[in-house]
């Protein structure tokens, strides 16, 4: 139990960032806010009735990834996971803000859920069977793929398999995320894969020299390409798929419903579109992606 | 207890590169705490200054930030390594500041008459420090030296920040993040492996303290 108090008063900090932060009003994000439905009614007992009620809903993202959750400047998260958030919870009859963002690192994303400190992730969360034992996925909105950014010199790396035949390239992921763990089986040593806490990090030890690429998925590798022009360089194809999916509470199998439900709403009116475009859809080399067909709720 | 049960060999040499980390800082650590001890007493006003301006620096700069100039400043001076090579250097840089301090508080116990004798007998600074007043200061120094290196050895947890891949920290990442076990036995499972260096360092300090001891 003690070690839920620190874990708490964290998250309560870090709300009370976001509840101030959010005091700005008006987000500069590209996109127009969508319009909370005005007669938003759910059956009583129902997570969608009780936020809808609360008016108040709290979303984990990421806080640190170009073109789907970056706070910069404005001190609000942008990005086509927070207007994916926006879309959902203008569904529950909320505007934007009613909102309350909380950083969800990737470590974190599972317990933020199950502790109860946040009503959903949306953090280019890859959906897979191990996070399902403890939360449940609505979903996914997107497919993402992992690929591999180096410098805009290097030509030793054409794929994730001439890692094994470079024994000195290091490759830098992210402590505790799916593309860490995938990248292991092209790897000649351990010693090839390095592990920050954040992906600026890695960024930062690809500018110094002391690794030679990076690898998670593409999308989030596009953001840095573009936010360090000239720099760094796309290689090779995706090799992975990585469906993204907004964690919950396990076994809310109504929400994960509603959450379904409202994605399929949004790709319908084009807001889903608009989502896209005014944010990771910016970047070159992006496609403008179709809403994949939902998981079953389970 | 599965998901440590089902990983023990992951956790083993998580525990391995984590020891080595502590092997490696603690050897450095006292080599170069020793040194800055001596600059502190030292007749040379330069030296003490040296001393002294390094432990007020290092002591009070937290770990993590020590640890980040390490691995991201170094390298701006073109000056580059591995990310294990900076880490054992910064958690080197940081405890030398307290095993300094630790002997220092050693030699300022021993007795200003025996300092004074030896000089008296026409030993060199060199060899009131070496075989006099050190030997002595030695005994008071084993509890307050355990208890640096054992925080020592905690702080190596840290060291997984920056990339210092395969120590017991990043075990716990991987298991509780990237492939989704339960955090809370994940981090017990972590804890009784830092206990496994730190009770035996605990027992070894007790040993040496009652070897050490003299009737007085």
């Amino acid at each position: 139990m003690h070690l839920r108090r620190p874990a708490l008063t964290a998250a309560a900090a870090a709300s009370l960032l976001a509840l101030t932060a959010c005091g700005g009003g008006s987000s500069d994000a590209g996109a127009d806010a969508p319009e909370p439905v005005e007669s938003a009614t759910f059956e009583a007992g129902t997570t969608m009735a009780e936020l809808s009620q609360a008016g108040a809903i709290t979303i984990g993202t990421k806080f640190d990834q170009p073109g789907f959750g970056l706070v910069g400047l404005s001190d609000e998260p942008e990005g086509f996971d927070v207007e994916i958030g926006k879309g959902i919870a203008a569904q529950l009859g909320l505007s934007e803000d009613q909102i309350e963002w909380v950083e969800a690192p990737s470590a974190q994303r599972e317990d933020l859920i199950t502790q109860g400190s946040v009503d959903m992730v949306i953090a280019t969360y890859t959906i897979n069977d191990t996070r399902k034992e403890r939360i449940t996925f609505a979903g996914p909105y997107y497919v993402a793929g992992q690929q591999i950014m180096v410098g805009e010199a290097e030509d030793r790396l054409t794929g994730p398999e001439d890692l094994r035949a470079n024994p000195d390239l290091k490759i830098c992921s992210v402590n505790g995320s799916t593309p860490s763990e995938n990248i292991r089986e092209y790897l000649a040593s351990p010693d090839q894969l390095v592990l920050f806490e954040v992906y600026d990090d890695c960024v930062t030890a690809m500018k110094n020299g002391q690794v030679q690429a990076m690898t998670t998925d593409n999308v989030i590798l596009t953001g840095y390409v573009a936010e360090n022009e000239g720099e760094f360089k796309l290689v090779g194809e995706q090799f992975t798929e990585e469906p993204y999916g907004i964690g919950i509470t396990k076994g809310d199998t109504a929400f994960c419903e509603f959450v379904n439900g409202a994605l399929q709403t949004m790709s319908e009116d084009g807001s889903y579109e608009e989502a896209w475009t005014s944010t990771a859809g910016q970047y070159e080399g992006t496609e403008v992606p179709t809403l994949p067909t939902a998981d079953a709720c389970a | 207890m599965d998901p440590v049960l089902d990983n023990l060999d992951l956790f083993w040499s998580g525990f391995l590169r984590s020891l080595g980390i502590a092997a490696w800082a603690f050897a450095g650590s006292m080599v170069l705490g020793a040194v800055l001890a001596v600059f502190r007493v030292s007749p040379v006003p330069v030296l003490r200054a040296v001393g002294t301006a390094y432990v007020a620096v290092v002591r009070n700069t937290p770990l993590t930030a020590l640890l980040f100039l390490f691995a991201f400043g170094i390298p701006t001076l073109q000056i580059n390594a591995s990310f294990y090579v900076f880490g054992v250097c910064g958690l080197v840089v940081y405890t030398a500041a307290f095993v300094c301090e630790a002997i220092r508080s050693g030699i300022n116990a021993v007795a200003p008459g025996q300092a004074e004798a030896a000089r008296a007998v026409g030993l060199t600074f060199t060899q009131t420090l070496g075989q006099v007043v050190l030997p002595q200061a030695l005994r008071s120094v084993v509890p307050p030296l355990g208890n640096v290196q054992i925080a020592m050895i905690k702080n190596s947890a840290v060291v997984g920040a920056i990339g210092v891949g395969g120590e017991l920290f990043s075990v716990y990442a991987r298991l509780s993040s990237a492939q989704g076990y339960e955090r809370l036995p994940v981090l017990l499972g972590v804890a009784a492996f830092f206990l496994l260096m730190t009770l035996p360092a605990g027992a070894l300090l007790a040993a040496t303290e009652k070897r050490l001891a003299v009737a007085r």
